[in-house]
């Protein structure tokens, strides 16, 4: 139930999509671009957002492209998070996806929608962060390729006009030995206290977090101390979570203390997963 | 560029051509409702949280409070009241799996789904799948259970629809 009026319109290319954005745009109806929609209709009905036109990505071929056996793997930013599941191409992917809202939810959220809407956890972002993967993002200027991580700085670094198209990720990086926890306050669906996904390559781990403050990192202080292995673990975790980024997250969810107290737990977890806590 | 309000769609419904005027941002539970007359799928939460307005696109079970009806365009919806005596349904009846039944429409097209998806699913997929959807009478295990003898049957005369 959305209470206003917008026109819906679907491209069948980029060209046709960035062209109908600039044209509406110039019209005033400040559209959007629509993925699986869910998230712009429930906004919508609570007057959390608002346009007169909305620009549908689904029936645009690169955007719905599943090349699971490329190198790199291509991950159209269309693709629901259901369909990332069942084909699972990145297994780490695949574990931060299945803890998105539900199983049918995940018909329609897609890849380019969790990481590129407003709700903050963004937890599809956080295995292509580790995984060092490259973006591909068409806009009024062409279509450009970046790493992904160089172009999130708290969200996804968008110019007006811009989507994404793609996400590409190393083939062998994908197959990485890794880990991911999700905790919440409660139950198997909702939104996390702390979720964790952790990968190594060449002995060292790269980790990323959601659930700890108002937006999802990966940070190079956080790793350099979870890897110092001149220290205890012990040690080494609490230097972690004290260079984690702020605010802390502190709301009826868990308070930040909470947070950071799981967040420690499942870095120790991960660790000795990963066969690097021996001294746990 | 295009107005924003009306268009007229053409959808196909439970196999039916439906023809229908509606508004472009008008989701597909009150197309369905309001426009079709389909009032199967319930209005619960309109937040996509509790499953009581699933239905099926080309198969695939829907929240359709978080769909756009002009999304659905040459795609086959399948609402309950296009489920004819399937086992689901029977399943459900034998086992008292309802209280209210307010989301038991829901319920039974996620089932559905699953057990034409997934025949073998083991008890992980099932949970997992059955998540997706609330009931506040709490009759979640006469639901799976009927969900378990619809697999075991299916299993058993693998050529039963």
């Amino acid at each position: 139930m959305v209470p206003f009026d917008f026109a819906y319109y679907r491209p069948q290319s980029i060209a046709e999509a960035t062209a109908l954005f600039a044209a509406l745009e110039r019209d005033g109806k400040r559209p959007l671009y629509y993925g699986g929609g869910t998230e712009i209709i429930t906004l919508s009905r609570l007057n959390l957002v608002r346009t007169a036109a909305v620009i549908d990505i689904k029936s645009i071929p690169e955007c719905r492209a599943l090349e699971a056996s490329a190198d790199p793997l291509v991950l159209g930013a269309a693709l629901a998070l259901g369909e990332l599941e069942e084909a699972n191409p990145f297994p780490l992917l695949t574990k931060a996806a299945r803890e998105v809202a539900d199983r049918t939810a995940r018909n329609q959220i897609t890849l380019g929608g969790n990481i590129c809407g407003q709700i903050f956890y963004r937890e599809t972002a956080l295995p292509l962060f580790v995984a060092e993967a490259d973006v591909i993002i068409a806009g009024p200027y062409g279509i450009r390729q970046c790493r992904f991580l160089d172009l999130f700085h708290q969200q996804l670094q968008l110019g007006r006009g811009e989507f994404v198209v793609q996400f590409k990720v190393d083939r062998a990086t994908a197959t990485l030995p890794h880990f991911h926890r999700k905790r919440r306050k409660q139950g198997e669906v909702g939104y996390p206290l702390v979720t964790i996904a952790a990968l190594k390559k060449d002995g060292t781990v790269r980790v990323a977090l959601s659930g700890i403050c108002p937006f999802p990192f990966r940070s190079a202080d956080v790793e350099a101390h979870l890897n110092d292995r001149n220290r205890p673990v012990g040690e080494r975790i609490q230097a972690a979570v004290d260079a984690f980024p702020r605010p802390i997250l502190h709301d009826i969810e868990g308070s930040a203390d909470y947070r950071l107290f799981v967040a420690a737990q499942l870095l120790e977890d991960m660790l000795r997963e990963l066969g690097d806590g021996e001294t746990v | 560029m295009e107005e924003t309000t009306k268009r007229e769609l053409v959808l196909h419904v439970n196999g039916e051509r439906r023809s229908i005027v509606t508004r472009q941002a008008e989701t597909l539970l009150f197309v369905l409702r309001d426009g079709l007359g389909l009032t199967g799928a319930k209005p619960g939460c309109l937040n996509g949280d509790c499953g009581a307005c699933t239905v099926l696109v080309d198969g695939t079970p829907i929240k359709s409070c978080m769909m756009l009806a002009i999304e659905t365009v040459g795609k086959e919806i399948t609402s309950i009241e296009g489920l004819d005596d399937a086992p689901i349904q029977h399943a459900f009846v034998r086992h008292f799996a309802f209280q209210c039944g307010y989301c038991t429409p829901g319920f039974i097209m996620n089932a559905h789904a699953l057990i034409e998806r997934h025949p073998n699913a083991d008890e992980a997929t099932i949970q997992e799948w059955l998540e997706s959807n609330i009931c506040r009478c709490t009759s979640y295990q006469e639901i799976e259970a009927a969900v378990k003898e619809v697999l075991e049957a299916k299993k058993a005369k693998p050529t039963d629809p």
